[in-house]
C-alpha cells in the first residue's frame, strides 16, 4: 500500500509543479521541468547534499546573469526561487555543479530549465543579446514574449558559447558507482520479470526496456567501463524495438566518456526525461518487484531519467503502445496535450462580389438583382456563422486586406464554384511539372495558391521562378524610369512593368548554400527561401531582388513557410528551434524551443494561430503563436518527419515520415477526455490500407518533391527528372 | 538482420597502423602505440559523427547518394573548415593487390598533364534547367505517353508470361472474384477455398477500340505502299511504351504474313515484315521472349528459303537474306539464355541445312547463301569453326559454276553472291587469326580456289584495321584526361612489383602507391586504413568513396595540426582534438622528441 500512496503523491506534486509552470506560460520549459525525481518528491534517490547543490547551481546562474547585466531576468529568477538578494553575492564558481560527482539530479526547475536552455544555447550560440521584451513589446505588432519566455531567451543569449559547465552537470548525474558486472544481471532480472508478468501488463512494462537500456549503457560508458558497456550493448541491443535502430547506432559509436560531451543524442537523453505511459496497476507491479529485489540501480534510473505518466484504467495493448511510441523521448505527456486548440477557421471577410461576371452580364436587367441576393446570402450565412472552435478574430493581429487581396479572394471564390468534387469514383487529374537538366540539384519546390508560378530551390544556391501561365514575369522599371510615368493613368500598374525584362523564368541569386525550403506569400508578391547558409531570405517578385535576409538560425534552415494570411512566417532548422518572424522585423517574434532534434518541416495552421513543426526526433509539435506554448506533442512516427499538411478545414493533419507511413491526426479536439487514445490518437491506417489507396501513378524516373491542389482540384506535382 | 549487424557497429575502428601511416605521411615518426590506439578510436568516432550529419544533408537534398558536398556541409556544422576541391565521382576504383603476405586496397591517383587539360576542347556547356509539364493522370487514368512509364513494365510482362499464377493483375483479380461470386460452381469455389486446385486465371487479350484502330493503322502502314507512312509506323512500333497488349497480334501478323508471302514470292512484303520484327526488337519496353517461337521461324524462313521472289535473277533478295540474318544474330544476342539456348539451336539449324547442301550439289545457291549468311552473322567463332573448314569445297563448287559449262544464269549469280559473301566474312576472321605474312600460294593451298582472292581481301582488311587503330588512338589521346576513373586499368603491373623494387614507381604519387613492403610500410597501412573506412561507411550505408575521400584528408589535417602543437588555438580542429582529452600535448611532445 505504501507504494500506492507514494505514486499518488508523486502525481500530485507533479501536477502542482506543472500547473504553476503552465500558468507561467512557458510551455517549452514545461515539457522538461518537472519529474517524479525532482527535489520534492523523489525521496529515495535524493542525496543529503542535493538541495545545497541546487541552490549553488541557481546561484551560479544568477551570478552569470548579473555579470551580463540582465537584471530583469535576475529579478524574475530570484523571485521565483525565493532567494534573498544577498545570497548570490557569495562567491560561487561557475562550475559549481560540475566537479562534484555523486549528485544524482540537479532537481529544481531552475536547474533543469537551465540545463535545457543550455541545450538550446549549444545550438544557438550567437543569438542577439537583446531579443527580449523591449525589442518587441513596443513595436507595432502587439505580440509580446511572456515574461518567462523572455527570460528563456535572454539566458539563451547570455550563456551562448559557454556550455561546458552545464554539460558537466548533466553528465555528472551518471557518476553513480555501481558494480558494472551486475548491470547485465539487473537488466536480465528485470527482463525475466517482465516476461513473466501477465500478458496485459507485459506490453506496457516492456516500454521500460529501451530507456533503461540506454541509460544503463550511458552510465557504464560514463564510468569508464568500456568493455562492460560494449558487452552490455551487444547482449541486449537486439532486444530493442526495431524502430530504435537508428538511435542505437549512434549510441554504439559512443564508447568513451569523452564522446559523451557534445553528443547531441546523449544530451537529449539526459536532459529530457523519457516519457512512458503506464497504467497504475502495471506501475505498481514494477515498483513492487524492484523494491522486493532491492534493485536500486534500476529504480534509481527510473526515478531520475524516466518520467512515468501514470493513468488509471485498463493497461494498454501492444498495438496501442506501438501506435504511440517511437519518438526520441517517449510519448508526449498527457498534460502537454491538454491545452485547448482553436482549430476552426477564421471568419472570412465579407466581400461584395462584383457583377462583372460574364454569365451574369449575359443575363437581363431583371434577373440581376434576384441573382445577386441569394448569392450574397449564401455567402453571408456561411461567414456569419462563427465556428465554435475558431479562435477570436483578433487573437493574433493579422494584416489588413488590400484591394488586390480582395480581388484575389473574389477570383478564388469564382474558381471555387468550378471546383470538381473528388471522390473514389472521381479521381483528380494530375499535371506533372518535370524539372529537366536539374542534375539532381532540385531541393525544394513551391506553387502559388493560384498555380500561376512555380519556384524551385536548388543545391547550387539559386532560386528560380517560373511562370506557368502565358503571362510572363516582368520586373518593375528602374526608379528613374518610374518617375516618368503618369501616375494618374488607369493602367499605371501595367506601365510600371518593364517589358524588356519579360521572360518565362527568373533566377534569384543571394544564398550561399543549397536552398532547402521555399514558400510563396499568399499575395504572390514575395517569396521566402531558407538555406544551408543559415539565413531565410525574402525576395520581391516585383523587382526580383532580395529584400531581407533574416539571420537568426546559425545552422542550416531546413524549412520555411508563410502564414496563410501573409506577413508572418515560420522557419525551422538544424538548431532545433523554430522561429516565428514577421516580414517587417529582422528579429524573430517567437522562438519555439522544445524539439530534441532538427526541425525538418514547418507548417502554419489554416487559421494562422498555430504552427506545426515536424522533427527528426520523430515528434510533431503544435505551437500557439499567441503564447509561444507548445500545445500538442504528437508521437507515433518511427522515423524523421519530412512533410506535414493540414486539411483545409483545419481539423485534421497528415504527416509523412521516413518510416514510410502517413499518419492522419485528429488531435486537436476532444482532449478533455482522459482516454489517451482519443486524446492524441492518430487515425491509424490498418494493415489493409491498400483499400484506401485510390491510385498509384508512376513517374518515369522522377522523384516527386512537391504536390499541390489547385483551386479547381487539379493536382499539380513537381520533381526533377533524373535520367 | 539488424541484430546481426549491430555487434559489428561498435567494433568498427580504424586500425592503429593507419594512424602511424598517417603520421608518417606528414613526417611524424614514432607515434606510440597507445597514442595510436587513442587516436584511432577518436577518429573513428568523429568520422561516424560526421557521416551521420552528412546523411542529413543528403536527405534534405532529396538525394539517395551521398556527395562530398554533404560532407563539406557536415564539417561546417561542426565548425571545421570544409575540405574544398574534392569532386564526387561516380566511381572511385579501389585497386586490390596482394603479395608478400599482404593484401592491399589502394586508390590510384593518376598524374594529370596540365597541357593535356589545356589542349582538350572545352566540354559542352550543360543545358539550363527547364520546366516541362505533362499529364501524369487524367481523371485517375494514366495516359500512355512517352513521358509516362510504360503501362506494364518489362518485369511485369515477364512474370506474367513465366508465372501466370503469381502475377495476377488487380483487374484480373477482381474479375476472378466476380466470377466466383456470380457463376462459379460450388466445387470450383471449394477448390479455390481449399487452395488445392488453383485455376490458372484466364488472361484476356481484348483490345480497346483505340488499340484496335491503332493496330489496324500500323499494320496497314507497315505493309502499305507509302514509304513515309511506313517509316512513321515502324518508328512508333520501336518507341511506343504501351504496345505489349498488342504484341501477340503483331507476332501472329508477322508469322502469318511470312508464311503467305513466301509462297507467293512477294519479296517487298517480306522485307516490310522483317522491318517490323526489327522495330519490335528495338522497342525497349517489350518482353519479346514470349513470342520468339513465332518470330524466329519467320525470320529463318526469310534467310534460307529457296525462293523469295518472282524473278530470282533480277530481284535483290540477297539483301533481305542479309538483313534477316542480322536480325537473327541480334535476337540470339539479346534473348539467348542457358535455358532456351537459342544461339546454339539456331547454329545447329543452319549447320544442318548447310550440311545438307554441302553434301548435295543440287541444293539451291540461295539456300546455301542463306545458311552462310546466317552462320557468319553469329560471330567470328562460328565462322572459324564452321565455315573456314569448308572453304575449299565451297570454292571448288563456285569454280565449277563459273568456269564450267554454261549453266543457268541464276546459278551463276548465286555463286557470285556466295563467293563475295564468303570473302567478306572470312577475310576479317582470317586477318585476325592467321599470322603474317600473307602468301598467295599458301592461301591457295589452304583454301583452294578462293585462296588468292581471300589473300588480297585479308591484306586489305589488315590495312584497314591498322588505319582504324590509328584513328582510335588519336581520338582517345584527346579525351582520356578529364575522366580518368572510367577505365579500370589492369593491376597486373602492380602485382608483379616485387619487394625491393620501389624505384619503378613514380615518386610524386607516394600517397597512394604501394611501396616496397620492406622500406615504406606507411602507404600500406594507409591503404588498410582506407579499407576500414570503407567498412565503416558501409555500415552507415554510405557511398564509401565520398567518405574516404574526405576522411583521408581530414585525418591528415587533424594529425598535422596535432603535430604542430598547441601553439595555434584558433584552429577549430585542434581544439576538437584537445577537447577530446586526448593527451595532445603528449603526442606533440613525443613527436618533437
Amino acid at each position: 500500500m505504501a507504494a500506492v500512496q507514494d505514486g499518488q503523491l508523486n502525481l500530485e506534486v507533479e501536477k502542482d509543479i506543472k500547473t504553476e509552470i503552465t500558468n507561467d506560460g512557458s510551455g517549452n520549459i514545461n515539457a522538461n521541468s518537472s519529474s517524479p525525481g525532482s527535489t520534492s518528491s523523489g525521496g529515495k534517490s535524493k542525496s543529503p547534499a542535493g538541495s545545497g547543490e541546487d541552490q549553488q547551481t541557481l546561484l551560479a546562474v544568477l551570478q552569470f546573469l548579473k555579470r551580463n547585466k540582465l537584471t530583469e531576468s535576475v529579478d524574475i529568477l530570484r523571485r521565483e526561487a525565493g532567494l534573498s538578494a544577498d545570497a548570490d553575492d557569495s562567491p560561487v564558481s561557475e562550475s559549481a555543479g560540475a566537479g562534484s560527482g555523486g549528485v544524482p539530479s540537479v532537481g529544481a526547475d531552475g536547474g533543469d530549465a537551465n540545463s535545457l536552455l543550455s541545450r538550446v544555447s549549444i545550438a544557438t550560440p550567437v543569438a542577439p543579446p537583446d531579443c527580449g521584451l523591449d525589442s518587441h513589446g513596443g513595436l507595432a505588432t502587439p505580440i509580446y514574449f511572456h515574461s518567462s519566455n523572455n527570460c528563456a531567451c535572454t539566458v539563451v543569449a547570455a550563456s551562448g558559447g559557454e556550455d561546458q559547465p552545464d554539460v558537466n552537470v548533466v553528465l555528472s548525474a551518471y557518476s553513480q558507482q555501481g558494480d558494472p558486472v551486475l548491470y547485465p544481471l539487473y537488466y536480465n532480472g528485470l527482463k525475466k520479470f517482465i516476461e513473466s508478468v501477465l500478458d496485459c501488463h507485459r506490453a506496457e512494462l516492456s516500454q521500460v526496456f529501451y530507456p533503461l537500456f540506454v541509460h544503463m549503457y550511458l552510465e557504464l560508458v560514463y564510468n569508464n567501463h568500456e568493455n562492460e558497456a560494449k558487452q552490455f550493448f551487444e547482449k541486449f541491443s537486439g532486444d530493442q524495438e526495431c524502430y530504435y535502430e537508428e538511435d542505437l547506432r549512434i549510441l554504439s559509436s559512443m564508447s568513451k566518456k569523452e564522446h559523451m560531451k557534445g553528443n547531441e543524442t546523449m544530451l537529449d537523453f539526459r536532459t529530457s526525461k523519457f516519457v512512458l505511459r503506464i497504467s497504475r496497476d502495471s506501475y505498481q507491479l514494477l515498483k513492487r518487484h524492484l523494491q522486493e529485489r532491492q534493485n536500486n540501480q534500476i529504480w534509481n534510473i527510473i526515478q531520475e531519467h524516466l518520467y512515468i505518466d501514470i493513468f488509471d484504467g485498463m493497461p494498454r495493448s501492444k498495438s496501442q503502445i506501438d501506435a504511440m511510441s517511437g519518438s526520441l523521448a517517449g510519448e508526449g505527456k498527457r498534460d502537454a496535450n491538454k491545452a485547448k486548440v482553436f482549430y476552426g477557421l477564421l471568419k472570412e471577410p465579407e466581400i461584395e462580389v462584383p457583377l462583372d461576371d460574364e454569365d451574369e452580364e449575359a443575363e437581363n436587367e431583371e434577373g440581376k438583382p434576384k441573382k445577386k441576393k441569394p448569392k450574397k446570402d449564401s455567402m453571408g450565412s456561411k461567414s456569419k456563422k462563427q465556428d465554435p472552435n475558431a479562435p477570436q478574430q483578433t487573437r493574433i493581429p493579422l494584416p489588413e486586406l488590400k484591394d488586390s487581396d480582395k480581388l484575389d479572394k473574389i477570383m478564388n471564390m469564382k474558381e471555387a464554384t468550378k471546383k470538381i468534387r473528388l471522390g473514389p469514383d472521381n479521381l483528380p487529374s494530375i499535371c506533372f511539372y518535370s524539372f529537366l537538366n536539374a542534375y539532381q540539384g532540385l531541393t525544394a519546390v513551391d506553387f502559388t495558391d493560384d498555380s500561376s508560378l512555380i519556384a524551385g530551390g536548388f543545391a547550387d544556391s539559386t532560386v528560380r521562378v517560373w511562370s506557368v501561365t502565358p503571362k510572363k514575369l516582368r520586373r518593375v522599371k528602374s526608379a528613374a524610369d518610374l518617375s516618368n510615368i503618369d501616375k494618374e493613368s488607369d493602367d499605371v500598374l501595367e506601365r510600371i512593368m518593364d517589358e524588356k525584362t519579360a521572360s518565362e523564368s527568373k533566377i534569384l541569386y543571394g544564398h550561399s548554400g543549397p536552398v532547402y525550403g521555399i514558400s510563396f506569400s499568399p499575395d504572390r508578391n514575395y517569396l521566402l527561401s531558407s538555406s544551408e547558409d543559415g539565413t531565410v531570405r525574402l525576395w520581391s517578385l516585383q523587382t526580383f531582388t532580395c529584400l531581407v535576409g533574416y539571420k537568426g538560425h546559425n545552422y542550416p534552415v531546413w524549412d520555411t513557410q508563410f502564414s496563410p494570411y501573409g506577413y508572418y512566417f515560420i522557419s525551422g532548422g538544424h538548431d532545433r528551434v523554430a522561429r516565428l518572424w514577421a516580414t517587417d522585423h529582422y528579429q524573430p517574434l517567437r522562438m519555439f524551443a522544445g524539439h530534441l532534434a532538427d526541425i525538418t518541416c514547418t507548417l502554419f495552421h489554416p487559421n494562422s494561430n498555430y504552427v506545426a513543426t515536424g522533427s527528426a526526433d520523430r515528434t510533431i509539435r503544435l505551437w500557439d503563436v499567441l503564447t509561444g506554448n507548445c500545445v500538442r506533442i504528437l508521437t507515433g512516427h518511427k522515423g524523421p518527419i519530412h512533410s506535414l499538411a493540414f486539411s483545409p478545414n483545419g481539423k485534421f493533419m497528415a504527416s509523412g515520415a521516413t518510416d514510410g507511413r502517413v499518419l492522419l491526426w485528429d488531435a486537436f479536439d476532444d482532449v478533455e477526455l482522459d482516454d489517451f487514445t482519443a486524446a492524441t490518437g492518430h487515425i491509424h491506417l490498418p494493415e489493409n490500407s491498400q483499400e484506401l489507396l485510390l491510385g498509384t501513378y508512376m513517374t518515369k524516373s522522377t522523384p516527386v518533391i512537391h504536390l499541390h491542389f489547385t483551386r479547381r482540384n487539379l493536382l499539380l506535382a513537381a520533381g526533377a527528372y533524373n535520367p | 538482420m539488424a541484430e546481426e549487424r549491430r555487434p559489428k557497429q561498435c567494433t568498427v575502428v580504424l586500425p592503429t597502423e593507419s594512424m602511424k601511416a598517417m603520421a608518417e605521411s606528414i613526417g611524424v615518426g614514432q607515434l606510440q602505440e597507445e597514442s595510436c590506439a587513442a587516436l584511432s578510436e577518436e577518429v573513428s568516432y568523429r568520422i561516424k559523427e560526421i557521416a551521420q550529419d552528412a546523411l542529413k544533408f543528403m536527405h534534405h537534398g532529396k538525394r539517395c547518394k551521398l556527395t562530398t558536398s554533404d560532407i563539406d556541409h557536415a564539417l561546417k556544422l561542426k565548425n571545421v573548415e570544409p575540405l574544398y576541391g574534392f569532386q564526387s565521382q561516380e566511381f572511385i576504383p579501389f585497386r586490390f593487390a596482394s603479395g608478400g603476405g599482404r593484401e592491399l586496397h589502394f586508390y590510384e591517383e593518376k598524374e594529370v598533364d596540365l597541357s593535356d587539360i589545356i589542349n582538350t576542347p572545352l566540354p559542352r556547356v550543360p543545358l539550363d534547367v527547364s520546366l516541362k509539364a505533362h499529364w501524369l493522370s487524367i481523371e485517375g487514368v494514366q495516359p500512355a505517353i512517352p513521358e509516362n512509364p510504360p503501362p506494364a513494365p518489362k518485369e511485369q510482362q515477364k512474370t506474367e508470361s513465366t508465372e501466370p499464377l503469381k502475377a495476377v493483375k488487380p483487374g484480373q483479380e477482381e474479375e476472378g472474384s466476380i466470377q466466383k461470386g456470380q457463376g462459379a460452381t460450388s466445387a470450383e469455389a471449394k477448390g479455390k477455398k481449399d487452395g488445392l486446385m488453383r485455376m490458372k486465371p484466364r488472361s484476356t487479350h481484348e483490345l480497346s477500340v483505340e488499340q484496335q484502330l491503332y493496330y489496324k493503322e500500323i499494320t496497314e502502314a507497315c505493309v502499305g505502299s507509302c514509304e513515309a507512312k511506313r517509316a512513321e509506323a515502324l518508328q512508333s512500333i520501336a518507341t511506343d511504351p504501351g504496345l505489349y497488349q498488342m504484341l501477340p497480334r503483331f507476332s501472329t501478323f508477322i508469322s502469318e504474313g511470312v508464311r503467305v508471302n513466301v509462297v507467293q514470292n512477294n519479296l517487298a512484303l517480306l522485307i516490310y515484315l522483317m522491318r517490323m520484327v526489327k522495330a519490335l526488337m528495338d522497342n525497349p519496353t517489350l518482353y519479346l521472349e514470349k513470342y520468339l517461337h513465332e518470330l524466329i521461324p519467320a525470320v529463318v524462313t526469310c534467310i534460307v528459303s529457296k525462293q523469295l521472289c518472282l524473278r530470282p535473277d533480277v530481284d535483290n533478295h540477297w539483301a533481305l537474306r542479309d538483313f534477316a540474318a542480322r536480325l537473327m544474330a541480334q535476337s540470339c544476342k539479346t534473348f539467348s539464355t542457358t535455358t532456351n539456348n537459342i544461339q546454339s539451336r539456331i547454329t545447329k539449324t543452319f549447320t544442318k541445312v548447310y550440311n545438307k547442301c554441302w553434301l548435295d550439289d543440287k541444293t539451291q545457291w540461295t539456300t546455301r547463301y542463306g545458311c552462310i549468311a546466317g552462320l557468319s552473322e553469329l560471330g567470328p567463332d562460328v565462322i572459324k569453326t564452321l565455315i573456314l573448314p569448308r572453304l575449299t569445297v565451297e570454292g571448288a563448287r563456285i569454280k565449277a559454276v563459273s568456269d564450267g559449262p554454261v549453266v543457268s544464269n541464276i546459278d551463276k549469280i548465286g555463286a557470285d553472291h556466295v563467293q563475295s559473301l564468303l570473302l567478306k566474312h572470312c577475310a576479317s576472321v582470317i586477318a585476325k587469326a592467321r599470322p603474317l605474312p600473307d602468301n598467295v600460294e599458301q592461301y591457295r593451298a589452304d583454301y583452294g580456289y578462293l585462296g588468292p582472292m581471300l589473300c588480297s581481301h585479308v591484306v586489305k582488311a589488315r590495312a584497314q584495321a591498322a588505319l582504324q587503330a590509328q584513328q582510335v588512338n588519336r581520338t582517345t589521346l584527346t579525351i582520356t584526361q578529364p575522366r580518368p576513373t572510367l577505365t579500370v586499368p589492369s593491376s597486373l603491373t602492380l602485382m608483379s612489383t616485387r619487394p625491393g623494387t620501389p624505384t619503378q614507381l613514380s615518386p610524386p604519387a607516394t600517397k597512394y602507391i604501394v611501396m616496397a613492403t620492406s622500406s615504406g610500410s606507411s602507404s600500406t597501412q594507409q591503404v588498410l586504413w582506407m579499407a576500414s573506412i570503407c567498412k565503416i561507411s558501409r555500415t552507415l550505408k554510405l557511398s564509401s568513396s565520398a567518405v574516404a575521400n574526405s576522411a583521408v584528408d581530414m585525418m591528415k589535417l587533424a594529425l598535422m595540426r596535432t603535430a604542430t602543437g598547441k601553439g595555434d588555438p584558433e584552429l577549430p580542429l585542434l581544439q576538437r582534438i584537445s577537447s577530446l582529452e586526448l593527451p595532445a600535448s603528449e603526442i606533440a611532445a613525443q613527436i618533437n622528441a
